[in-house]
């Protein structure tokens, strides 16, 4: 928090501050900011507010303004007066972001010796400062949404909440978008019922609707909150990498700028560098280091490493002794990073709002121009990046626009209200409808969600006598049993971790006998599955050999050789943005902007042209040519991985009922190519298929259904939902599941219950998450609907320019989850790029 | 991402001979001898649900329903004289008791007009009440003997379940595991039947002494087939 820093402009309204925060600003020098005061006047007012702030505009301190003064107005508390509940409510995302807030807002209350109490309570609070924050609460909790709802799912919390005055909820934009953010709605509108004259006060970053906002922070229908907007200040400074070298077809891992980004350390004093993905961040800080003649002090932060190894990169980084971080999205939101000085994102960023977010670590003040470097790692992320560039400077957000409140959360929440006390459903109903989420909640829906409580929701109604929630004779709802309080307190929470292993040092020649030695981090089990004891990979920056697996930990030893397994993902965690997706089609589709972009792209797309044809703005290019024995088929619908994934498994259907034999497919960010043993393209001249056919919309109905029914990835998404609901415990008093253990009985349970119930609640639940999340299918049918009667079929006699960053991308990922059969029959391998680049753009 | 288009090709069953006979190995998890008309299903787990949803679990009570279609389907492919269930068949001693109507009419049918022999298990240690068949700890029919748990020295041409196997592989990169029939061709232990039961890699140290490592093969279950995998090719 860089809240107390001087003010860009002076105000003078300062009628509402205490006698206390005027003498404050007034010895330093400063004055409040106007947007800090207009927030206090509104919420002196009893509105709730939204402020959208770039970072450094003074966010935090504006939103805890409104309690301080309120706090120190109070009258004197007298020993022996009666229990005085929460006053405000401080909710991150992050743990580490409320013990930061804790000590910033420390410095002030004391100077201004204010009698507030501030304390924090986070899953690291030891349990008798729990109990003790529960007899006696300070006056501002500095929590998370995950430890609202333990509150709430408490006896006392009544009681505890009904002095709350204000809730103040940090990096909201970040919040909103996920599961969690749909039970801290369910949880804000709890509160309203504890404290109906509760204010909301949201921070935000820059969003695309902040009108969306404006609603989840008030009780809905048709309410809004305030909305105060601060401009940024200084444009960042960005440019794209202008490197002497060749960039690449296909990959990410951008080893051909290793050189100039070296450079652009040493020019600086600290950089941030800014990856997708860990395994990028281990491969660019690896990199880093071979040609770090210098030694210049350079760290690396990603989510998967050792708590105590990443606190103690992040103190290295406060003290300003670190010239380079290397780091994944474990650092995106708000902490302070200090004096930062340059940015370098290596990799396409995937969307503009996250880029200005990413860049606005840079130069925590905002007076200051950030300064930022965009390191394209493939040709496609040259054009990406020029288009994240174009919409940085056009001040354009494309942050995901809100979903309708998830069921499975809704039934966690259900439960959680029963533990804390008895409910009417009725009135509950009106309380969870006011929750802007869950606005357009029918009854009859929530009528369902109370029975999954209770007895499972199952239409065989076998488990009356085992219901989790019974109606007492007052026709309120409530728990059966204290049991389930305690497990639904070890349960709580939307945040499913992938199945990850420990990673433990091997003691040395004990192989994976007896205790192992110091631990690295963690690491998912499918990448280790697929690894023989003697494999090496880059882990925590260091190259490691696996010795062995026992239970939930891997052990490792450190191997010296150069070449280490990298841990292979899928290119980018985050798929393209609708807005980046069409403002790269745009640039492709017209020559005169080719202008900006470094000569060899551009001539990349110049032999496309001649060769093939440019995929239009409104059209769908689809290429056809033969390899090998083989038969491609390329489509340019540029609308990210998950779609193109779904697309690939439709077509791939369709292709076979028609008898074109299709062998397999491969989806990028930007294309899809399926090849098959017979040639689509004779099959269209012949007349046996037809394109806009093959293409019809009809395809999200039975085919997507059918195909759903047995995908991995449904699967996947109903273990989560699963365990959210609380069909399925992460954790029962007293053991620990592993995620291996959880995953095998949730495929067993999705298979009997869509084979006897495939309505059930909670199906509904997964295939809702399906549609928005991995299957990306609305996105899929956007695009279908568009490109009706707009398929330009190239028949080319061989592969085309545009087409050999997706054919080198053949045979290089990896999938989990297809069958043993698939993988016997399986029969491609990786393909040349010299040779399909001398086929593609040759004479 | 890639994927490969799954071929169909191959019959949804496994040959093997052992113990001198001549065995089917079905991919529902059940063992077929044609000669003598015998089939076999090990560890049912019947009413795990239930069992479930009495610690608190609330799990689609349809489990029973799932296996007992499936184990109709394959005694309708094979129409057997005789069924053994090697034991484990209820998934706790009330588990009888508690077989909702609908399922155990389904049952009873199944059992009608032939043999029906329950092994003992750990988790049905004693008969199932109210229901006919007979009851045994160890039963022997030719050359094979079966019983619930592996014996620790088995003598050959012993059929047992308890242990769940299932095994993996990683080909080309990607892990695949599946339920198995492990044999070493001395002993075979039958994969779990039940549709809510989970299961054990074979290399897993509960099988430790149970295989001759040099002659052990997992019958790994595809959707299309059975396919014979080499012990030294299994991960743990």
């Amino acid at each position: 928090m860089t809240a107390l820093t001087p003010p860009i402009a002076a105000e003078s309204t300062t009628a509402n501050l205490p006698q206390p925060f005027l003498e404050w600003f007034a010895q330093r020098g400063w004055s409040p900011r106007a947007h800090q005061l207009e927030l206090l006047a509104h919420a002196q007012g009893g509105k709730s507010v939204l402020l959208i702030a770039p970072t450094g505009a003074g966010k935090t301190l504006a939103g805890f303004l409104p309690s301080l003064t309120d706090l120190a107005m109070r009258p004197k508390r007298k020993s022996g007066q009666a229990y005085c509940g929460v006053h405000t409510l401080y909710i991150s995302p992050l743990k580490a972001l409320a013990v930061d807030i804790e000590r910033n807002l420390g410095a002030p209350v004391s100077e201004m010796k204010l009698d507030i109490t501030i304390e924090t309570r986070t899953g690291d609070t030891p349990v008798h400062k729990r109990q003790r924050q529960k007899l006696a609460p300070p006056d501002i909790l500095l929590t998370t949404p995950e430890q609202l709802a333990l509150l709430i799912a408490s006896n006392d919390a009544r009681r505890f909440f009904k002095d709350l005055r204000s809730v103040v909820l940090d990096e909201l934009h970040s919040l909103v978008t996920s599961k969690r953010g749909h039970l801290l709605a369910l949880g804000l509108a709890r509160l309203r019922n504890y404290a109906p004259d509760v204010q909301a006060i949201g921070l935000s970053a820059t969003v695309a609707e902040p009108d969306e906002l404006r609603r989840w922070l008030v009780a809905q229908p048709d309410e809004m909150s305030a909305l105060i907007t601060v401009q940024g200040g200084a444009k960042p400074h960005i440019t794209i990498l202008d490197s002497e070298e060749r960039v690449p077809w296909a990959g990410h891992s951008a080893r051909y700028a290793i050189p100039d980004v070296y450079s652009a350390i040493c020019d600086h004093k600290t950089t941030l560098l800014f990856v997708n993905t860990r395994s990028q961040a281990e491969m660019l800080f690896q990199e880093l280091w071979r040609v770090n003649e210098d030694c210049l002090p350079i760290a690396l932060h990603h989510g998967s490493l050792d708590v105590a190894q990443r606190r103690k990169v992040e103190k290295a980084m406060e003290v300003g002794s670190l010239r380079a971080i290397v780091a994944t999205s474990t650092l995106d939101l708000g902490i302070d990073w200090g004096d930062v000085d340059l940015v370098v994102h290596v990799g396409a960023p995937k969307g503009a709002s996250r880029l200005a977010q990413r860049i606005g670590r840079s130069n925590h003040r905002m007076d200051e121009p950030s300064r930022a470097i965009l390191v394209p790692a493939n040709r496609f992320e040259v054009l990406e990046c020029e288009a994240a560039l174009e919409a940085n400077y056009l001040g354009a957000q494309d942050t995901p626009p809100l979903v309708f409140g998830a069921l499975d959360v809704l039934a966690q929440h259900v439960l959680g209200c029963a533990c804390g006390e008895a409910f009417d459903a009725d009135e509950l109903f009106r309380e969870i409808i006011s929750a802007a989420p869950y606005a357009e909640l029918d009854s009859e829906t929530f009528g369902r969600v109370i029975d999954f409580v209770a007895t499972g929701g199952y239409a065989l109604r076998a488990y009356e006598r085992y219901a989790r929630i019974r109606k007492t004779r007052e026709g309120r709802w409530r728990i059966s049993h204290p049991r389930i309080a305690q497990q639904y307190r070890l349960n709580v929470g939307t945040i499913i971790e992938q199945p990850y292993l420990t990673l433990r040092y091997a003691r040395a020649g004990k192989g994976v006998a007896g205790r192992g030695g110091p631990a690295l981090g963690k690491i998912e089990e499918g990448f280790l599955e697929q690894l023989e004891p003697g494999d090496t990979f880059l882990f925590a920056g260091k190259v490691l050999r696996l010795e062995g697996i026992r239970e939930t930990e891997a052990f490792v030893s450190n191997a010296s050789g150069q070449d280490a397994r990298v841990p292979v993902y899928a290119g980018g965690k985050f798929p393209l943005s609708t807005y980046l997706a069409e403002q790269v089609r745009a640039m492709i589709a017209d020559p005169s902007r080719w202008k900006a972009l470094p000569e060899q792209v551009a001539d990349w797309l110049r032999i496309q042209e001649a060769k093939s044809a440019l995929p239009g703005r409104s059209e769908l290019l689809v290429e056809t040519f033969p390899r090998g024995g083989r038969f491609y088929m390329v489509i340019y619908a540029f609308e990210g991985r998950l779609a193109h994934q779904t697309l690939g498994m439709l077509l791939t259907k369709r292709l076979e009922r028609a008898g074109a034999r299709p062998l397999g497919f491969v989806a990028t960010d930007y294309s899809l190519a399926i090849w098959s043993l017979d040639d689509v393209a004779a099959m269209v001249r012949r007349k046996q298929l037809s394109l806009e056919e093959l293409f019809d919309e009809d395809m999200l109905g039975d085919d997507l259904e059918n195909w759903l029914a047995e995908s991995w990835m449904l699967k996947r998404a109903f273990r989560n939902c699963a365990v959210i609901a609380g069909l399925i415990d992460k954790r029962h008093p007293g053991q620990e599941k592993t995620g291996r253990q959880v995953t095998v009985s949730a495929d067993l349970i999705y298979d009997v219950l869509r084979q006897h119930e495939p309505d059930h609640i909670l199906l509904q639940a997964t295939r809702a998450d399906a549609a928005t999340g991995l299957l990306d299918v609305r996105r899929l049918g956007d695009m279908l609907s568009r490109i009706r009667g707009r398929i330009r079929h190239k028949s080319l006699d061989r592969i085309s320019p545009l087409a050999v960053p997706i054919m080198l991308e053949i045979g290089k990922e990896r999938v989990k989850g297809e069958a043993l059969d698939t993988l016997l029959a399986e029969a491609s391998g990786q393909f040349d790029e010299a040779v399909l680049v001398e086929e593609a753009m040759g004479k | 991402m890639t994927i490969m288009a799954a071929r169909r090709d191959r019959p949804a069953s496994g040959e093997i001979v052992f113990a001198g006979e001549e065995a089917v190995c079905d991919c529902s998890g059940a063992l077929f001898f044609p000669d003598q008309s015998l089939l076999v299903v090990s560890d049912l787990h019947l009413e795990k649900g239930s069992a479930a949803a009495r610690r608190g679990s609330l799990m689609p009570p349809y489990d029973t329903a799932s296996t007992l279609l499936l184990l109709q389907a394959v005694i309708h492919r094979y129409q057997p004289r005789t069924v053994i269930s090697l034991g484990d068949s209820f998934h706790d001693g009330w588990g009888a008791e508690r077989l909702p109507l609908p399922y155990r009419q389904m049952l009873l049918a199944l059992m009608a007009g032939r043999d029906w022999v329950w092994v003992a298990g750990n988790h049905d240690p004693d008969a199932p009440k109210e229901l006919p068949g007979s009851t045994a700890v160890e039963i022997a029919a030719g050359a094979l003997r079966f019983r619930h748990e592996p014996s620790r020295r088995a003598e050959p041409g012993e059929i047992a379940g308890h242990l769940h196997p299932c095994a993996r592989i990683v080909q080309r990169g990607k892990s695949v595991r599946t339920r198995c029939f492990a044999s070493d061709g001395n002993r075979l232990i039958m994969p779990a039947f039940g549709a809510y039961t989970g299961s054990l890699n074979v290399l897993d140290k509960a099988y430790r002494g149970l295989f001759d490592a040099q002659h052990l093969v997992a019958y790994m279950i595809g959707d299309s087939g059975i396919f014979p995998i080499p012990g030294r090719m299994l991960r743990p």
